[in-house]
């Protein structure tokens, strides 16, 4: 990565700031996130009252509309933020260390792809999959979830054989792989839109530009499992990233396991961000941007940049949340909207500030 | 979908249960009927209301509520029918959502049933029957059973009279609903659509029943099918103009409707909706492409 040496000297947040003291900061904001996102909504509910439900002392019957709201909508939205943002942040920056490249993200892997394909044939072909085996009614909701998760996972398991040879996973073949799987998904897609009538088209879009809406505690417990793991991996894969920026070989030969580490990263990544999009669908610029912004300003080791990633994407996600809920309320706007529109403009002026460092 | 998992039901009601709150699960099963705030999701379904006199009990709209023209300006807008919002819709405080069947995401549905917000979804064949089944459904989930059978009495004569009128054409012409002519793509209303249902009632043969659903037909296609009319969306006040559409060396001005000069442009709820007014947009249809026809 380009900036990761000029970074370190230039950053923002002096390397003397105890990694601990960054962390702690960036928790703080992702409480506070969550606590607004809880706090505020469509309905509006008063902070005492927001308090009386959350602590559960309150027997008021008067309270019931309101603990429905907030403990059957509310909570589990911002979990599933927090935990979806999470996920994309880290395994962006995950990726990015894997390919040793600025503009890897879980996309560039076909995982976008892999799991668009499979919710546009969910959503094309489910109606007439039903009325060729005659069951009645619309397709059960959890169908196109589930298919974008095994889309993502073909996906990226399929890249992954493919950039395998004799046991060793070539990263250059994988990203290149990876575009091309992504443009054929792309095709494919484009096929199913040409055959989609106008509700199955707008169906595909809004699925496309992401939601948090439909959160339940079901689908929190259904994908959990799967986000998790990428999260409590992320002390262990530091260290092994930070010795890959040097290269493949100078990492194995300071004792990284470096195959060990590449298919464990692929893995986390597949399954984390599978699950992420089937429960929100596509939310773009999440997993490119937030590691990109913490780079500029804590600096690019990845000991402190990857859980630092973990709480800023969650915390991005859920004020873009938060936003997408007000704005045209009682309407809701797609998510993968304001992620953009909030954090592109971010982005470019930390850009700005740092343009010097990167000529140098 | 017509009732919301049991295990979701089950994990909220544990929830509120442990928080020390009353259940509120099984509260989507009672009656709707008598419900005073309605929630109309859905062009057909809001005018429908609308003329069964249940104005002042809508609390909330779709965006696809375009008729009559005071939904939108007087309720709350709660966006687009397919991308609603379970708290948005809860926050207008509706006894009961009334929605076309189309309605969704699934999983917002079923937040908003597990609120205890009943949901009826409407289904919208394009039929004459359709229309009628689609008034005495909306009658009796919302308690006007009376208004419902008077209103689809008099939409079921207007059909019957529109029948007999289509009775008296002698050859049936071919006609082409143009949903958009964006980027010189034209996208039709092929068979199984609302645009070949709104074409049968006005005695029309679809000019695009080779394509099924909403679909663009390419340029080839349409000169084969020669439509004898064309019929268009009006967007707003501002109807397309036919020297535009039917302009020389255009594949629409190479079709007999360019000779003929007709071209019809209806405003697309009135025309594809399938509510109360489709009797009358079948018969303004019918006017402009025989208007030679003996009506009345």
């Amino acid at each position: 990565m380009t900036e990761s040496g000029t970074g370190r000297s230039q950053r923002l947040v002096p390397a003397q700031a105890s990694t601990l003291f960054v962390l702690l900061g960036l928790a703080a904001l992702a409480l506070g996130a969550a606590l607004l996102s809880i706090g505020v909504g469509a309905i509006p509910i008063s902070p005492l009252r927001v308090i009386a439900v959350l602590t559960g002392g309150a027997d008021d019957p008067g309270l019931a509309r309101d603990a429905l709201v907030i403990q059957g909508i509310r909570l589990p939205r911002t979990l599933l933020g927090l935990l979806v943002g999470a996920a994309l942040a880290v395994s962006g920056a995950l990726m990015q260390g894997l390919f040793r490249n600025p503009l890897a993200d879980p996309a560039l892997v076909g995982v976008s792809a892999g799991a668009g394909l499979a919710a546009a044939c969910v959503i094309v072909l489910g109606d007439a999959a039903l009325a060729a085996f005659a069951v009645a009614g619309p397709l059960p909701f959890w169908v196109l979830p589930i298919g974008a998760f095994l889309g993502s996972l073909g996906a990226i398991l399929g890249l992954y054989l493919i950039a395998t040879r004799s046991g060793r996973t070539s990263v250059a073949t994988m990203l290149l792989a990876g575009i091309a799987l992504a443009a054929f998904g792309g095709a494919m897609t484009g096929l199913l839109v040409f055959a989609s009538d106008d509700r199955q088209l707008r169906d595909l879009t809004f699925w496309t530009l992401g939601s948090l809406g439909g959160a339940s505690w079901t689908k929190l417990a259904a994908i959990a499992p799967a986000i998790l793991p990428v999260l409590v991996a992320v002390p262990f894969l530091g260290r092994g990233l930070n010795a890959l920026v040097l290269g493949e070989a100078e990492a194995f030969h300071l004792g990284v396991p470096v195959e060990r580490l590449k298919r464990a990263i692929i893995l986390l990544v597949a399954v984390s961000v599978g699950a992420s999009v089937a429960a929100a669908g596509i939310i773009g610029f999440v997993g490119l941007v937030v590691p990109h912004m913490l780079r500029l300003v804590i600096g690019s080791e990845h000991r402190r940049l990857l859980p630092a990633c973990a709480f800023l994407g969650g915390t991005l996600l859920v004020l873009a949340d938060v936003a997408a809920r007000l704005v045209v309320r009682p309407a809701e706007l797609p998510i993968g909207i304001v992620t953009a529109l909030i954090g592109s403009p971010v982005f470019l002026w930390l850009l700005l500030g740092r343009s010097r460092s990167f000529d140098a | 979908m017509t009732r919301s998992p049991t295990s979701r039901r089950a994990v909220l009601a544990g929830l509120l249960a442990s928080a020390g709150l009353p259940r509120i699960a099984g509260a989507a099963e009672i009656a709707p009927t008598g419900a005073r705030r309605i929630a109309s999701l859905g062009g057909a379904v809001t005018e429908t209301l609308y003329r069964l006199g249940a104005a002042d009990r809508i609390v909330a709209v779709d965006t696809t509520s375009l008729f009559p023209a005071e939904a939108m300006r007087e309720k709350p807008n709660v966006g687009y029918l397919r991308a609603l919002s379970a708290e948005g819709l809860l926050s207008t405080r509706p006894d009961i959502v009334v929605a076309a069947e189309g309605a969704g995401p699934p999983d917002v549905l079923a937040l908003v049933r597990e609120a205890g917000v009943p949901i009826s979804l409407i289904k919208e064949p394009p039929t004459p029957e359709g229309v009628l089944d689609k008034i005495t459904t909306i009658g009796r989930i919302v308690g006007l059973e009376d208004q419902a059978a008077g209103l689809a009495k008099e939409i079921g004569a207007r059909f019957a009279k529109l029948g007999g009128t289509r009775a008296g054409i002698k050859s049936p012409a071919k006609a082409l609903v143009i949903l958009s002519l964006a980027n010189g793509r034209i996208m039709v209303g092929g068979r199984n659509s609302s645009a070949d249902g709104i074409l049968t009632l006005a005695g029309l043969q679809n000019a695009a029943s080779e394509i099924e659903g909403f679909k663009p037909m390419s340029d080839e296609a349409i000169v084969a099918a020669a439509p004898d009319a064309v019929v268009m969306m009006r967007n707003g006040p501002e109807a397309p103009g036919r020297d535009a559409v039917f302009a020389p060396g255009t594949v629409l001005g190479r079709t007999p409707a360019a000779q003929k000069g007709r071209l019809v442009a209806m405003d697309g709820l009135y025309l594809l909706g399938f509510g109360p007014r489709t009797p009358d947009a079948a018969r303004e249809l019918m006017r402009a492409v025989y208007p030679d026809l003996a009506h009345d």
